[in-house]
């Protein structure tokens, strides 16, 4: 057996790493001390993580190791991602790592308790590398709006990563992690990974807890992978998946086929359905060649392609700019400065409990949480609330009902993740209605629950830079995402000879060395 | 509908108990002029026969069994406090003096 450098070995995937750990080829803590290594040299530039649990990472992955040392019952009992590292967005609470929300609001607060999502992980015996950049409470589609400084694309590092979930999918593009959890309102899993060149899935609605996510949107948001390949995400996915009590919205299906699904291997007699409004005008030439690219590979390899129309979604922008903002100015109340976190007293006049909490939410929130609590607060103010959130939740009905006459055509539909690649750091920053459309292919997915992967679809000719295939299926039927992805993948990745991301530049010290690549 | 203008920013940051400088509500006015103008359509897309969805996934009576299960101690509780007092989260006063 050859003997891996440590160059090699963070670019393994998360299945891979598993298949090496069981046979105990490397060790947990070798990997995860790869890692630690990794995000020492690159994070510097990248800015991916908020917070690096090193200690505790590697206490878990010796844990694990000396279980696979000594054999019997507990070493048989392990699951199949013991030992292999995970981030995890700073959105998600966690007990022993400062949650922050990437908001100065909760700067140095600790949860009391885990995120279900978070147990999971722990009785699975994954080592947590740390906590990752994003946008304000997950607000935005740059992870510019953090308070923390954005975190730069690896593929340029002048360029965004996406938002909200930039810190976990530019760590993984980065190989700083194999794996990350995210979370996804209106495409914070998905459109990151698309421009990173990297894997994210939104599950169904209630597929996965959200218990512990500190809400954004609650009708909305949902917990999901983000990965370097489509089958790490199913691996992933089957791990934090499942009914929590805790979580009244949570489902009961069991969604345990879908590592099983991604390993199917044909689309043979599938029906793909391209989303008329969906691509073309408004969409980059690059990213439109890739995409249809794809199609083509898809249609080779035995799926029929259709063409579905879903007209209502001309109204899904407007329609979750009423009721994101809406259930934002209600979950956002309770950061007053009284239970946890930052409180600021006002410079001069009466101190009441209202104006140091005014001073307080002042100080602690950024411009885009102010901008979106104030138009929530407008959308369900009295005279206001039929006529915005009323028919918003109306909008929400012609979605669901375009995208069941949608699925009544096809058994998925495609579509490019976002409209174009990359841009620069800054460029949209002052314009808050131009950075909202990014997020105009991935929205309606969430407006009506259903699940939505993407992948990397190349690179578009005129920049070089990623290009995300997003395919979305019916409610509860995330199994299909990842069949049809895993197929896209391996089709895709013959053509380039390998993975995207052996495409992507070198960084940290590899970069520095005169004409070298490891 | 009705544009959005700076005396309705001044009014929702004070419900919203959000503290604004001039030059803040100001800017706010301004962006948040655009955003409403642009969802604004949403209001004609459906007619009264159309019903609304609050929730992506129908479920209804969610139930558990009324057992106590966790819960964290006072200690826990205010472990992110600002300020506490005897085992009270402390504030300012809630009433005006006057």
């Amino acid at each position: 057996m050859t003997e891996l450098n440590n160059s090699e070995l963070i670019r393994l995937s998360a299945a891979q790493l598993a298949a090496k750990l069981a046979a105990r080829e490397v060790t947990s803590v070798e990997v995860t001390q790869a890692y630690l290594d990794r995000i020492a040299d690159v994070d510097g530039q990248v800015n991916a993580f908020l917070h690096v649990n090193a200690e505790e990472a590697l206490a878990v992955a010796a844990e694990v190791d000396a279980i696979r040392a000594a054999g019997g019952a507990e070493a048989e009992a392990l699951h199949e991602l013991a030992g292999v590292p995970i981030a995890v967005k700073d959105l998600i609470v966690t007990i022993g790592q400062p949650t922050t929300a990437g908001s100065k609001i909760l700067e140095g607060w600790h949860s009391p308790y885990d995120a279900t999502v978070i147990k999971k992980l722990r009785a699975a015996k994954m080592p947590i590398l740390g906590k990752t950049n994003l946008d304000e409470f997950a607000m935005g589609s740059s992870t510019e709006h953090s308070a923390y400084g954005p975190t730069r694309n690896p593929w340029d590092l002048d360029r965004i990563p996406g938002g909200s979930g930039g810190g976990s999918a530019a760590a993984v593009a980065a190989f700083e992690a194999p794996l990350a959890l995210g979370t996804d309102t209106g495409g914070s899993i998905r459109q990151p990974g698309a421009v990173t060149g990297t894997v994210g899935m939104k599950p169904t609605y209630g597929a996965v807890s959200r218990y512990g996510a500190i809400a954004m949107a609650s009708s909305l948001d949902q917990i999901g992978p983000v990965s370097r390949t489509v089958l790490d995400s199913a691996l992933l996915q089957e791990v934090i998946g499942g009914h929590d009590p805790f979580d009244s919205t949570s489902l009961t299906d069991p969604f345990d086929t879908l590592v099983a699904a991604a390993k199917t291997g044909n689309v043979t007699g599938m029906k793909i359905g391209i989303i008329k409004e969906l691509h073309g005008e408004g969409y980059q030439a690059g990213v439109e060649n890739r995409f249809n690219e794809s199609l083509e590979l898809l249609k080779e390899a035995g799926a029929e392609i259709v063409e579905v129309s879903c007209p209502n979604f001309k109204y899904a922008l407007g329609a979750y700019y009423l009721i994101m903002p809406s259930e934002v100015s209600s979950n956002l109340a309770k950061f007053d400065g009284v239970r946890y976190g930052l409180r600021v007293l006002p410079e001069d006049g009466p101190m009441t409990i209202e104006r140091v909490m005014a001073a307080t939410r002042a100080a602690g929130f950024g411009d885009e949480v102010k901008r979106r609590i104030i138009l929530g607060t407008y959308a369900l103010s009295a005279g206001y609330y039929d006529a915005y959130y009323g028919s918003a939740q109306k909008v929400r009905t012609l979605i669901q009902r375009d995208f069941d006459a949608a699925f009544a055509q096809a058994d998925v539909l495609i579509s490019p993740t976002a409209p174009t690649t990359a841009f620069k750091l800054g460029e949209k920053l002052d314009d808050p209605l131009a950075m909202y459309l990014n997020d105009v292919a991935t929205i309606p997915a969430n407006m009506a629950g259903i699940p939505g992967l993407s992948l990397p679809g190349g690179l578009a000719d005129e920049d070089g830079l990623p290009v995300g295939i997003q395919l979305l299926a019916p409610a509860r039927e995330d199994a299909r995402l990842y069949r049809v992805g895993a197929v896209l993948e391996s089709l895709l990745e013959e053509k380039w000879g390998g993975p995207l991301l052996a495409k992507a530049p070198a960084l940290g010290s590899s970069s520095t060395i005169a004409g070298g690549s490891n | 509908m009705a544009a959005i203008n700076r005396d309705d920013v001044a009014h929702l940051a004070r419900l919203a108990h959000i503290e604004m400088s001039a030059e803040e509500l100001d800017r706010m006015a301004g962006e948040l002029a655009v955003i409403v103008d642009s969802v604004k359509s949403v209001s004609e897309a459906a007619g009264d026969d159309v019903p609304a969805t609050s929730h992506p996934i129908p479920l209804s009576n969610v139930f558990r069994e009324d057992v106590v299960g966790h819960t964290f101690t006072a200690e826990q509780a205010l472990s992110g406090a600002p300020d506490s007092f005897e085992g009270r989260f402390k504030v300012p006063a809630i009433l005006d003096e006057d």
